[in-house]
């Protein structure tokens, strides 16, 4: 019985990290704009098979990955200018919805585009498992922690040290004062967008090996990673990588000492008393505004 | 009134354009063409069944056609696309057996669109070959109903007999949250009594699910458990198997026939080697022996869909083949279209050879497949290989 637990922990952490990542690219976009983009799932989506078919072109692996996220980072781009820019002056919700739309547009050109098959990435390391403290865990798992811990030390970086980095944070604040003091919101926005696509298209890339990707495996990574966004604190970086952890978790453990059929419903409870006793998330502002 | 009757010209005249162009396209007979009516699931989530169903009909409809027909007649087919939904699919069939005027109809890509038409059918008094699975098409017997695919029961069944011989007992189930997992999961608990089998553990996954470690490592917790299987569709049965491979699980590991592909082997590598799963032998048509009785039917088909659509052979376009053919062997020993003499016909169907198995029809049975209809297979070095 001792090592089931590890078991359990390690297969949490597995799926925790891949929530993460999701989660972080709806905080992004949603401090730039306070949209919450819908669309993100599919992002996921496309880094993952962009990354297949490139493979199957003979393309070694870290040319296919940079090719997966600079495509994926272009749909971003794209989205953003020819459907979200274009609705500017409409309020959040309609954006949300726009996103639902793209999503839904994205997920019906992928179809055409590849195919409704499963396709499977080759790992980055082997997949002989590796064992620790009795328990045992793929190593593409350690890929997608390491990377995951890598890209909020990147993200800090960006959004504290640099110029664009700081106007996006600026721009979450307060857009007017922003604008005053002459950042071009419009430019953040933007940005904003291309870099959530790129960060999704990373995370497809690095969980197509252990779940294996299709034209519609955004749909629940997305919504997956939106609970965990939430949970954690929408808008925060530690909060996405602790939500996305601390949803995987619970899963885990859920379907390991309850009951696998109750797996999703017990998560999905744990955010509704989160966000009932903390609106703001675990480690979000405690405002008293409510968006 | 005057507009319903313009309709009705315009429709008479319509009619008169379509038959024309058809009578143009073959070699004109006096005779009336025989009717073959089919709603499939051509688009939507359930294209995978529909799209290679109508590539088959319409591939053999006019190989029939080229070859003198049935009986003296042409065939005609009519196909609709139900897109997955049963409400269209009980549209469809009323245009069918109302406008269509079909003599019989060959189709249903899934179980629900099925059930919906059913009623249908046994009121018009039309035969009806169903292409879906589920044992609730044929049981209890319905007078106008058959169908051709094999069961999900029939799996469970397989798969307990081979653990029979390999002196399992105790199995562990895990099983995912669709349909056809569900399905597959209750005729498993029905069945798994007969074969003095015993679940010592019943674990399930969702839909998206990415990582089933945790049911796992239940299961290995789980003492006397003897075997592994795995009711399930999609990406979730090639999930299991690595993660089973991850946790160093020794027990043999059975899949379903929803998995039965190449793709299976691609998605899962190394982790499948020495999974085992019942199939159809169209699966595994080159490697069976040569005294097989549907070596040859299988192999045809097989090559003939491949060679014309450039795309692997399906067991779906499979059950079409077999629907198709057991109506056009019914309607030469009717020796005409009469509804009623090509339902007996059908009925009386024995040793008919297809690509799903050898059929044998009777009152009681309107599937007439047997154990035998299902291969158990098992992977070897990244292929299929026979388990004798």
């Amino acid at each position: 019985m001792g090592q089931q637990w590890v078991q359990f922990l390690a297969g949490g952490l597995t799926v925790g990290a891949i929530y993460a990542l999701v989660a972080l690219g709806f905080s992004i976009i949603f401090n730039a704009s306070r949209v919450i983009n819908f669309a993100q799932g599919e992002f996921v989506m496309i880094g993952g098979m962009s990354a297949v078919s490139l493979v199957a072109t003979g393309l070694p692996m870290p040319v296919a990955i940079a090719g997966a996220v600079v495509i994926a980072g272009a749909v971003g781009l794209l989205l953003e200018k020819f459907a979200v820019e274009r609705a500017r002056k409409a309020d959040v919700v309609t954006l949300i919805i726009i996103t639902i739309g793209a999503s839904i547009l994205l997920r019906g050109v992928a179809q055409l585009v590849w195919d409704k098959r499963i396709h499977a990435l080759p790992p980055l390391s082997g997949d002989r498992p590796i064992e620790v403290f009795g328990a045992t865990i793929v190593p593409q798992s350690l890929w997608v922690l390491g990377v995951t811990i890598a890209i909020v030390g990147a993200l800090s970086w960006f959004f504290g040290r640099t110029r664009l980095g700081k106007a996006m944070l600026a721009t979450s604040h307060n857009r007017l004062a922003a604008q005053l003091v002459g950042i071009d919101v419009r430019k953040v926005l933007f940005a904003s967008f291309g870099l959530a696509a790129a960060l999704g298209a990373v995370a497809g890339v690095l969980i197509a090996p252990i779940t294996f990707t299709s034209y519609d495996v955004g749909v629940m990574l997305g919504l997956k990673g939106f609970a965990a966004a939430i949970l954690g604190g929408l808008g925060s970086f530690p909060g996405a990588i602790v939500g996305g952890l601390v949803l995987g978790l619970l899963e885990s453990l859920g379907a390991g000492y309850v009951s696998s059929a109750y797996k999703d419903v017990i998560a999905f409870v744990i955010i509704l008393v989160v966000l009932f006793f903390r609106p703001g998330g675990i480690l979000g502002a405690l405002k008293s505004e409510r968006v | 009134m005057g507009f319903i009757k313009n309709v009705r010209a315009g429709a008479l005249v319509a009619g008169i354009i379509f038959a024309g162009a058809f009578a143009c396209s073959g070699t004109a007979t006096a005779q009336e063409p025989i009717r073959i009516g089919a709603f499939l699931s051509v688009t939507g989530p359930a294209a995978f069944l529909g799209d290679p169903e109508q590539k088959t009909l319409e591939m053999y409809v006019e190989r029939i056609n080229a070859s003198g027909g049935v009986a003296g007649h042409k065939l005609q087919l009519i196909v609709y696309d139900d897109s997955g939904d049963a409400d269209k699919a009980r549209t469809f069939a009323k245009r069918l057996i109302e406008q269509d005027k079909v003599d019989v109809i060959v189709g249903g890509s899934t179980t629900g669109a099925t059930m919906a038409v059913i009623p249908l059918a046994e009121q018009a008094q039309i035969p009806f070959v169903s292409l879906a699975g589920a044992v609730v098409i044929v049981e209890p017997v319905k007078k106008w109903v058959f169908k051709t695919p094999h069961t999900d029961r029939m799996a469970c069944e397989k798969i307990f007999e081979d653990m029979r011989t390999r002196k399992l007992t105790k199995l562990a189930l895990i099983s995912g949250a669709g349909g056809f997992d569900k399905s597959m999961h209750g005729e498993c608990l029905k069945v798994a009594g007969g074969y003095g089998v015993e679940i010592v553990a019943d674990e399930t996954y969702g839909a998206g699910d990415t990582d089933m470690t945790a049911q796992l490592t239940k299961i290995k917790a789980t003492p006397g458990v003897q075997a592994l299987l795995n009711a399930g569709f999609g990406q979730g049965p090639a999930i299991v198997t690595k993660n089973y491979k991850q946790l160093g699980l020794t027990v043999p590991l059975y899949q379903s026939h929803g998995v039965a592909s190449k793709e299976f082997i691609k998605l899962a590598g190394d982790a499948a080697e020495g999974v085992r799963l019942p199939a159809a032998a169209l699966l595994v048509a080159e490697i069976l022996p040569d005294g097989d009785p549907q070596k040859p039917v299988v192999v045809a088909y097989k090559h003939d869909y491949e060679a014309r659509y450039k795309s692997d052979v399906s067991t779906f376009g499979g059950h079409a083949y077999d629907g198709l053919m057991l109506v056009v062997d019914a309607i030469k020993r009717a020796g005409s279209a009469d509804k009623a003499k090509v339902r007996d016909a059908i009925e009386n169907s024995r040793g008919y050879v297809g690509t799903g198995g050898v059929v044998n029809m009777s009152a009681t049975d309107h599937m007439g497949l047997d154990l035998s209809a299902f291969r158990m297979l098992e992977v070897r070095n990244g292929n299929w290989a026979l388990v004798k």
